[in-house]
């Protein structure tokens, strides 16, 4: 049963989201904190340093952290308003259930009871319909303590291959790539190495509003004349002052790549070096590229002959630069072709793996790097190793101490287990911070999906959207309320630090997880006491993979303020233990070792070489047409995050962007007859929602742009298309073809919600 | 205790992002009580996402004291122009009009006007402004004229403003690009009421490409004007 109990507003009514403020002892000037905690903000993958101030278990404001050397103490208005996230109305201190007698569709139960209940409905689907018949999803803003052990307990405990994670609505086409091209996945260089560069290509990526510490960065390294370019379809704060400013046409990204590749190799602006000792695959690439003259990259992707031109001749001359890319170009049907785009570039230019020559890729979630890396990814085990490999099945079969053929194989994807769950072979499922009816694309058959459930549990700390369709909510912890690591975007280890206590029944989701396990009468390994012990087995299942995380210990991570992974507890040359590794900063440096290559050259294959892949330009899947003529893209706004579970429960940041609007071109407008301000009407071939306008010159006159941070008939995602990339299965979220016309009336919800409901 | 006169508050509008991250921390300062005292501006969010944080100047003669009727606004010992006293201010608003920078607002639900105090509570034990701290971009800056004067080659810190015949030299300083600089050592606020904003400021350079003379074009400042709607 997991059709929505009550009407939503009743559930609204009493689980919010409601808006927190400062009042009490947060405004108070004559209370001081007890002490101050240092640790992470708890949203985006740049992880800034932050200290909470802490006094009678309540988190009570923050002061900056200004010796924490990625953000010396700088903040975006989410992680300065992040601490209102704690002592919340809306926060769940009991267990719930399903109670379509009360008036707001859940009530409170026993903890023990919920567990119990839990793992009876479990062991019953399990027993009429099969392990497989039980779905686990994961996120990427859990500690990575919290992924091992969430990718352990589906394959020992729930003995189930399923499992998958919202990192396949993020990082996946960037991780697929940098596995195709260097055979590891982590951005290469310390973002330090920004800074003296002589060009920064930023490949959409709306820096200023998704990862606003980065932005500092870009213009250090502009003040010390650094050229940037900047491609996107909308001219974002980075955009306004960039040197160069690619409009690019949404979905035509990888004709992009291939277009300036092309010129580079017309104009021998190639280190030719580079190419023939460290990588293979050039001429194939360059074959392809051939198809992509001047004047056919320019009409496709919407990019002036000059500028194209521009950036070739910039990149291509360079001694020194920086490239990184984001979901711009990534949440693409065709977005591992795209970042394969970009590899190619950098590869062509030989700048990487040396000092002032980087490439990465910007993490969305807190963790989007560590929790990509140990196993809850559906094809994955510890160590970055593959689920696939006997080799890794045995050695992880051994640290858990199961016979390798007890492990399950591969899953499916996060959008491909719905379908399962649609075509009934998946009938129950537990989820942990993923809130799919508001981000997965083409939300409506999500949402009928979950209505086909037999059982779903949800463990969280509010009752996010998707969780108003479960028949068990589990009380989880906030981020100040556990301690654990996370690995931010420069592949840096970092501690997060306990502040406060769970409230009432709330407890770590660590040991909810396992109090599951036990209640199945299956806990071996899942008897952790502290979050210490899951990382000192996650060290020793890491060990030998190529996510080496064995010579990290919290020490080392308190001590150095974050270790680069690898770090090993062993010397790959030699075996012989070591205990005072640092890590790596930088990766690809000459000279180095990797246990892949052992010795051969510094990428991560058997030869030592980096590989370039031909990046094939494909249209996007409904593509805008006749019938749907404008673009429809998607994306953030600085002062929300992802599905708005905790940014649309905190009073400042909702005040600061209160509703989405449809963002589009006054060229558009005055076509359409739409005025600033006044309700639009977007339709796909989904399904159509109703938003005020907003019209600014600063987007592509064919393409109007939703941020996708809020739920119901506010959800971008209701227009979004299910089309995915075939190798990273990422979601097509930033194009499909729409149409908007002016709406004839308000929408409904405008008279009954507030703005963040 | 004073703020060190070594440690200067340096705004550079060019690096804002519009984030709102110290208005947001504004409120965070112990002595606001979970008032921003701050504001952030775009310039014509229709034609550019411009922004700029609008923190007070704290001019050496501050035109806002000057005007104010009840003797609200004192200036301290060290310079910095503080927010309004509580008994004195009667929320008459001239400070508000005669502001030559925008500053000041008027809470009309306290009969109280509030602005900027460079975080008095802050600066003078040594901390930085929680702005200046915060600010993911750096366009707000606080540290020594020899800091900014490293991390900023390209641009010069200028506190002198002409208003017509009226020159306001000022604590904090606006970073102004060093090729304009050379002209006018002071910002002519007046002249620059009349400029529009740099509408979509992003630049299509041409560079000289001898083997293709037919492309060059003048840079034009509308990077979508071939996209057909």
């Amino acid at each position: 049963m997991a059709e929505i109990p009550v009407d939503p507003l009743g559930i609204i009514e009493r689980f919010g989201p409601h808006l927190s403020s400062m009042t009490g002892v947060r405004l108070s000037t004559s209370v001081e904190p007890e002490r101050l905690v240092k640790t992470h903000c708890c949203f985006c993958g740049q992880q800034c340093g932050i200290q909470l101030k802490v006094r009678d278990n309540q988190v009570i404001g923050f002061e900056p952290w200004e010796d924490f050397p990625f953000n010396r103490g700088m903040l975006c208005p989410k992680g300065v308003k992040r601490y209102l996230q704690g002592s919340h109305p809306d926060r769940l201190t009991t267990a719930l259930q399903r109670d379509p007698s009360s008036p707001h569709g859940f009530s409170a139960m026993p903890y023990a009871d919920a567990i119990g209940r839990v793992a009876s409905e479990i062991a019953r689907i399990q027993q009429a319909y099969g392990a497989g018949a039980v779905g686990v999803l994961g996120g990427a803003s859990l500690t990575t303590e919290k992924t091992y052990l969430l990718g352990k307990f589906a394959r020992v405990c729930l003995k189930t291959p399923f499992i998958d994670y919202n990192g396949r609505l993020c990082m996946v086409s960037a991780g697929a790539a940098n596995k195709k091209a260097f055979g590891i996945d982590r951005t290469t260089n310390p973002w330090s190495d920004m800074v003296g560069t002589e060009v920064i290509w930023v490949a959409g990526s709306n820096v200023a509003e998704c990862s606003p510490i980065t932005t500092n960065y870009i213009w250090q390294a502009r003040e010390q004349g650094a050229k940037i370019i900047v491609q996107d379809p909308r001219i974002t704060p980075v955009a306004r002052t960039c040197d160069l400013y690619l409009p690019v046409k949404p979905g035509r990204d990888a004709a992009l790549f291939a277009g300036v590749l092309q010129i580079m190799i017309e104009r021998d602006w190639l280190d030719h070096a580079f190419i023939a000792e460290h990588t293979v695959g050039f001429e194939q690439v360059a074959e392809y590229c051939r198809e992509w003259t001047l004047p056919r990259t320019a009409d496709v992707t919407g990019v002036p002959q000059r500028a194209l031109l521009q950036a070739a001749e910039w990149w291509g001359t360079a001694k020194t630069s920086f490239l990184f890319h984001a979901r711009g170009i990534e949440h693409h049907s065709n977005g591992v072709q795209n970042s394969l785009g970009t590899i190619n570039l950098v590869l062509a230019s030989g700048r990487i793996g040396k000092p002032k020559c980087g490439y990465g890729t910007i993490v969305g979630q807190a963790n989007g790097q560590g929790g990509r890396e140990h196993g809850q990814k559906c094809d994955q085990l510890p160590g970055w190793r593959d689920i696939s490999n006997p080799e890794h099945r045995r050695y992880i079969a051994g640290v858990w101490g199961i016979d390798e053929q007890e492990l399950p194989g591969p899953g499916v994807d996060a959008y491909e287990l719905f379908r399962k769950i649609d075509r009934g072979e998946i009938k129950a499922l537990l989820s942990i911070c993923f809130n799919p009816k508001v981000s997965l694309p083409d939300n409506a058959f999500v949402t009928r999906c979950l209505e086909k459930l037999e059982f779903y549990t949800a463990i969280d700390f509010f009752l996010n959207d998707t969780a108003w369709h479960a028949d068990v909510v589990l009380p989880g912890s906030l981020h100040e309320e556990d301690e654990g690591t996370v690995t931010q975007v420069e592949g840096r280890i970092i501690k997060i630090n306990k502040a406060v206590a769970c409230p009432g029944d709330a407890r770590e989701d660590w040991r909810i997880i396992q109090d599951i396990a036990s209640a199945l009468g299956r806990p071996r390994g899942f008897t952790f006491e502290h979050p210490r012990e899951i990382f000192d087995e996650l060290r020793v299942a890491s060990k030998g993979g190529v996510a080496d995380y064995s010579g990290v210990t919290y020490e080392k991570v308190t001590q150095q303020l974050g270790v680069f992974w690898p770090c090993y507890s062993e010397d790959p040359r030699t075996g012989a233990p070591i205990d005072d590794h640092a890590g790596t900063p930088r990766l690809f440096e000459p000279g180095s070792y990797n246990p892949v290559a052992k010795g051969a050259g510094p990428f991560y294959f058997p030869d030592g070489r980096a590989r370039f892949n031909v990046a094939e330009h494909r249209l996007p899947i409904d593509d805008a047409n006749e019938e749907f003529p404008i673009y429809l893209t998607t994306g953030r706004v600085v002062s929300q995050f992802l599905s708005g579970t905790q940014t649309r429960r905190i009073g400042p940041l909702v005040r600061q962007y209160a509703e989405p609007r449809i963002e589009m071109h006054p060229r558009l407008a005055a076509k359409l007859g739409i005025a600033d301000g006044e309700w639009a009407t977007a339709e796909t071939r989904r399904g159509s929602m109703t938003l005020r306008a907003q019209v600014v010159t600063t987007i592509r006159p064919d393409t109007i742009f939703i941020p996708y941070h809020w739920a119901g008939r506010k959800s971008a995602n209701q227009l979004t298309v299910a089309a995915q990339d075939p190798i990273s299965k990422i979601p097509q979220y930033k194009v499909c073809g729409c149409r908007v016309r002016r709406a004839t009336a308000p929408p409904e919800y405008a008279a009954v919600l507030e703005p963040q409901q | 205790m004073a703020k060190p006169d070594y440690l200067q508050f340096f705004i550079d509008p060019n690096r804002c992002i519009g984030c709102q991250a110290c208005v947001q921390a504004c409120s965070e300062c112990d002595t606001h009580r979970g008032e921003s005292m701050i504001h952030l501006e775009y310039i014509d969010r229709p034609e550019s996402v411009q922004t700029v944080p609008v923190v007070c100047m704290h001019c050496e003669q501050p035109t806002c004291a000057e005007v104010c009727p009840a003797d609200a606004i004192k200036r301290t010992g060290d310079g910095v122009v503080q927010s309004a006293r509580k008994p004195r201010c009667i929320a008459c608003g001239n400070c508000v009009v005669a502001c030559p920078f925008g500053v000041p607002e008027l809470y009309e639900d306290r009969k109280i006007m509030m602005k900027c105090d460079m975080c008095y509570d802050r600066t003078s034990v040594g901390k930085k402004p929680m702005c200046a701290t915060v600010c993911p971009s750096q366009a707000l800056f606080f540290g020594t004229r020899e800091q900014i004067e490293q991390l900023r080659p390209l641009s010069t810190p200028v506190n002198t403003f002409r208003f017509g015949n009226q020159t306001i030299t000022t604590q904090v300083h606006v970073m102004v690009p060093r090729s304009l600089v050379s002209r006018t050592p002071h910002i002519d606020v007046v002249a620059a009421m009349d400029e529009r904003p740099l509408s979509r400021a992003v630049s299509l350079k041409v560079v000289s490409m001898s083997d293709a003379p037919e492309q060059r074009q003048a840079a034009d400042g509308d990077p979508f004007a071939e996209v057909e709607v």
